[in-house]
């Protein structure tokens, strides 16, 4: 794989319109990428799902050189309906169309950010694989007092040209004082079998509010690694939704710093998985300042042979006084094969805290179900029914009107 | 403050904190074949006795320590330790408690339990074990009138070879992990109880631990056998003197309860924590594991973690037999510089199993907790449940407290819940007891017994005294 991975950074360093500094820059994330290779279970982290495995068993070999020379042909069929939206578009990693025509464009700027160097975690071995290999690095810049009118919709698509590839892609935020965006992530994948490495860093100014709906609901055999990194400043507000739910692996990660005093984050999430499919979602909040909240909320659905991890960790720095930590984790097994996997952790270092954590995982209730037979509901139904209540509870907690409905509609959720 | 005012206030700060003068014998410094075959011969043991530790040695080799744990030590010198030493007295041992060596007697009963008074008072068979060897054990005629062995690993070894050959290494194996491994090489002495089948054991069996020795790490290793249908409770007080360089204890407890048969294990640890600055004290690196290996069978863990300087341990259970129960209680506390990474492991196998887990932590000072624990349910443990709660209390911003369950259900038919809190003492509970009439350590005092009692309660009637208290004196200091 090394000798892979070489040889397809020195085709695309060739393709790369920066300067030589960059490119080194982007030789030692690789470099170090390849000393530690794609995680594997030895990894606290990686504990529960082995990634490193999971490319073995499904993709094989990996090829990591995309050409982006040519543009690919958006298929106007896959854009969400219902909904009037902003426009990111992403074929095989591949930024087709930036449309923001619902915006005043004074309020927006969007920036080439490649040659800006990230330096956070550098731990995380993806991290640097995505650092070392993304051709474009944009920048959303919300300015101040201004709210995004519409939603922006990003498409993550892929077509059938690409087969057991590594697409890697990174956009960064900022939101300035007093500004809002919502943003939803949108897969939908007409390829088999490939990598897709997501990196967003988001920089929340003060009192600013950011909303992110990510949502993996359409049947596919790819592999899907998100990471999110968010930094908040004071009063700031950030809501992460995940639907984890298509694709066949799919690890989403939110890093969340409340650098700001009375900030809030708030992450819920859906795992609503079928046969043979492994999800998992890893989020740390940060609480590094007084006066910060957290909440979050996750709940599993899972069918034959699934397998869905829930690992949150939330820290309170001694300085974070007066935090509050909300962490709880839900999961119905439907099956004797399907399995669930969580590891909630609170690490305190400080003492006027409230902080707690609950996991409650087992089958649906029998007693439940003959309730609702006793009174003309068939065995099917009656199941539906209360994986629609089980399911909503966390559809329920979306602030925004408009997009909690789409989303129940596409969840197929009814009140 | 002269030298001798200095020594009398470190005194008062750790009451069990002396040492006893007794001529030693010991093994020569070190790890090594010889070392265990000097072990071995001088405690005059069988050869299969002896073919176990080289086993376990040869394991060793390729064993690396673990670092996975939250509390850092300093690497620890294996080579620098002396892993057998002996009250010389103990060469011809004596026949009854009259024989004892008086300092011997003493030492206990400093540590307030004098033999033949509290055996006799309270009922309690003690079996005492002065750093490496049992030194007396009492009550052996009411015992044996129930067909029940209570006696020192080595005399286990030497009267009921059968048994040990039959039960030691079941439940932790000589290729378990270092700690573990390292005890099956080197072990010293511990205690051995055998329940027949259809028993109920009259009394409470009870050891007391001590170090003694300096630079000895103290290697207990304890089998407890329940048979069909028996049941026993067990006590295991531990305290050790202070001395400023850190101290090794690395002890394994294998339990098994076969049909029927129930085991409780209590703990009341209160080895040295180190001195105010965290210099000193005991690391406590202890391997608990009980093997509920019939059907109905019980095993009950509750300890009370007060002491040490780093304290490592994970009393499990392994919960194989159809219908089996197990159940971990914990009170873990740690002030000054004191680290603790403690929890349980709760392994399902059999159908129908039951697991409960309550942890209460307390950290005060520049202390820092862990809770970390393991609920498994295997594919094949159908109808099992488990109920973990977890709570920890902070008492000012300079600890920490962490709670890192690990939740695995491969099992649809089961269930697990999980609940965990962290807070401080809410200003009105205080204000509350204040207004009263209690002065703040006491309204402390007060409701973190409160606190606690969920586990207390678990706590036999004579220790569950001496656990209140020592909760108690080990947040001395903590408030205000």
């Amino acid at each position: 794989m090394n000798e892979q991975l070489q040889l397809d950074f020195d085709k695309i360093s060739k393709t790369l319109k920066i300067s030589e500094k960059e490119i080194q820059l982007k030789r030692n994330f690789l470099k170090k990428f390849i000393e530690n290779g794609f995680p594997n279970r030895k990894q606290e982290d990686w504990k529960f799902l082995d990634i490193s495995q999971i490319i073995k068993k499904n993709i094989g070999d990996l090829s990591f050189f995309n050409d982006y020379s040519s543009p690919n042909k958006i298929d106007p069929s896959i854009f969400v309906d219902g909904l009037e939206h902003n426009k990111i578009i992403f074929i095989n990693g591949r930024i087709e169309k930036i449309d923001f025509n619902y915006e005043d464009q004074n309020q927006i700027e969007i920036n080439d950010e490649i040659g800006k160097n990230i330096t956070f975690n550098t731990e995380n071995s993806l991290i640097n694989l995505n650092n070392a290999f993304t051709n474009k690095v944009f920048k959303v810049l919300v300015k101040k007092n201004y709210s995004l009118k519409k939603p922006l919709i990003i498409y993550h698509s892929t077509n059938d040209k690409i087969k057991s590839k590594n697409v890697n892609l990174s956009l960064n935020f900022e939101l300035e004082e007093n500004s809002c965006l919502k943003l939803i992530d949108y897969f939908r994948a007409n390829s088999d079998k490939n990598f897709l490495n997501i990196l967003y860093n988001f920089d929340l100014k003060k009192n600013s509010i950011l909303k992110n709906y990510k949502l993996d609901k359409y049947i596919n055999n790819n592999l899907k690694y998100s990471f999110n990194n968010i930094e908040q400043e004071s009063e700031s507000i950030s809501e992460t939704f995940i639907l984890s739910s298509g694709s066949d692996y799919l690890k989403n990660e939110v890093n969340c710093n409340l650098n700001g005093e009375y900030s809030s984050a708030f992450i819920n999430g859906i795992f609503s998985l079928k046969e043979n499919q492994q999800h998992e979602i890893r989020s740390t909040i940060n609480h590094l300042v007084e006066n910060t909240k957290s909440y979050q909320l996750i709940k599993s659905v899972l069918g034959k042979n699934s397998k869905s991890v829930y690992q949150g960790r939330i820290f309170v720095d001694s300085k974070a006084q007066k935090t509050d930590g909300y962490q709880l984790s839900k999961a119905i097994l439907l099956d004797e094969t399907s399995e669930f996997n969580a590891k909630p952790e609170l690490e305190i270092y400080a003492d006027d805290v409230k902080c707690s954590h609950g996991s409650a995982s087992g089958s649906l209730s029998e007693d439940s179900i003959f309730y609702l037979m006793s009174r003309g509901l068939n065995y099917h139904q009656s199941k539906e029914l209360l994986i629609n209540g089980f399911l909503l509870d966390v559809v329920e907690k979306i602030t925004d009107n408009e997009i909690r409905n789409l989303i129940k509609n596409i969840i197929g959720l009814k009140e | 403050m002269d030298t001798r005012e200095k020594d009398i206030e470190k005194l008062k700060d750790y009451k069990y904190g002396f040492t006893t003068d007794i001529e030693n014998i010991k093994a020569p410094k070190g790890l090594n074949e010889d070392v265990i075959k000097f072990i071995s011969n001088i405690k005059k043991e069988p050869q299969w006795m002896l073919d176990f530790r080289l086993k376990a040695f040869e394991r060793l080799k390729l064993l690396k320590e673990p670092n996975w744990q939250k509390p850092k030590y300093p690497k620890i010198d294996y080579q620098n330790l002396y892993y057998y030493s002996a009250p010389k007295s103990m060469k011809d041992k004596p026949k009854s408690l009259d024989e004892l060596e008086p300092k011997l007697l003493e030492t206990y009963k400093k540590l307030g339990i004098p033999l033949q008074e509290q055996a006799r008072l309270n009922g309690i068979a003690v079996d005492a074990v002065f750093d490496s060897v049992s030194v007396a054990t009492t009550f052996k005629g009411e015992l044996t009138k129930h067909g029940i062995i209570f006696c020192s690993m080595s005399e286990a070894i030497q009267k009921h070879p059968n048994l040990v050959k039959k039960y030691l290494g079941t439940v932790i194996p000589v290729t378990d992990h270092f700690f573990a491994t390292l005890n099956s090489a080197v072990f010293t002495d511990g205690s051995f109880v055998y329940i027949p089948e259809g028993v109920k054991c009259p009394m409470e069996l009870s050891t007391y631990f001590r170090i003694n020795a300096s630079e000895t790490g103290q290697f207990e290793r304890t089998l407890i056998i329940a048979d069909k249908g028996s049941y026993v409770s067990y006590l295991e007080g531990c305290t050790a003197p202070m001395r400023d360089e850190n101290q090794l204890h690395a002890a394994n407890v294998e339990l098994i309860a076969l049909d029927d048969a129930e085991i409780k294990y209590s703990t009341v640890q209160n080895w040295y924590p180190g001195d105010e600055k965290g210099k000193g004290g005991i690391y406590n690196f202890v391997t608990k594991r009980g093997l509920c290996k019939g059907k109905n069978s019980k095993i009950s863990w509750t300890q009370v973690e007060t002491g040490s300087a780093i304290t490592w341990k994970y009393p499990s259970c392994i919960l194989k037999g159809d219908n089996s129960i197990g159940e971990f209680y914990s009170i873990a506390i740690t002030n000054n510089h004191q680290k603790a990474d403690t929890g349980t492991k709760m392994i399902h196998l059999g159908k129908n199993t039951k697991s409960k887990i309550i942890s209460k932590g307390i950290s005060a000072g520049f202390s820092d907790m862990t809770y970390r624990g393991l609920v498994d349910i295997n594919s094949k443990a159908k109808n099992s449940s488990n109920y973990t709660q977890c709570d920890s209390l902070l008492m000012g911003n300079k600890c920490g407290a962490h709670t890192v369950p690990y939740i695995k259900n491969k099992n649809f038919d089961s269930n697990i819940a999980h609940e965990a809190t962290t807070s401080k003492i809410s200003e009105e509970q205080l204000h509350y007891c204040q207004q009263r009439g209690l002065n703040p350590e006491e309204a402390v005092g007060l409701i973190v017994n409160g606190f606690c009692k969920e586990v207390l309660q678990q706590l036999p009637m004579e220790f569950a005294v001496e656990a209140q208290k020592l909760v108690g004196i080990s947040l001395e200091g903590s408030v205000g």
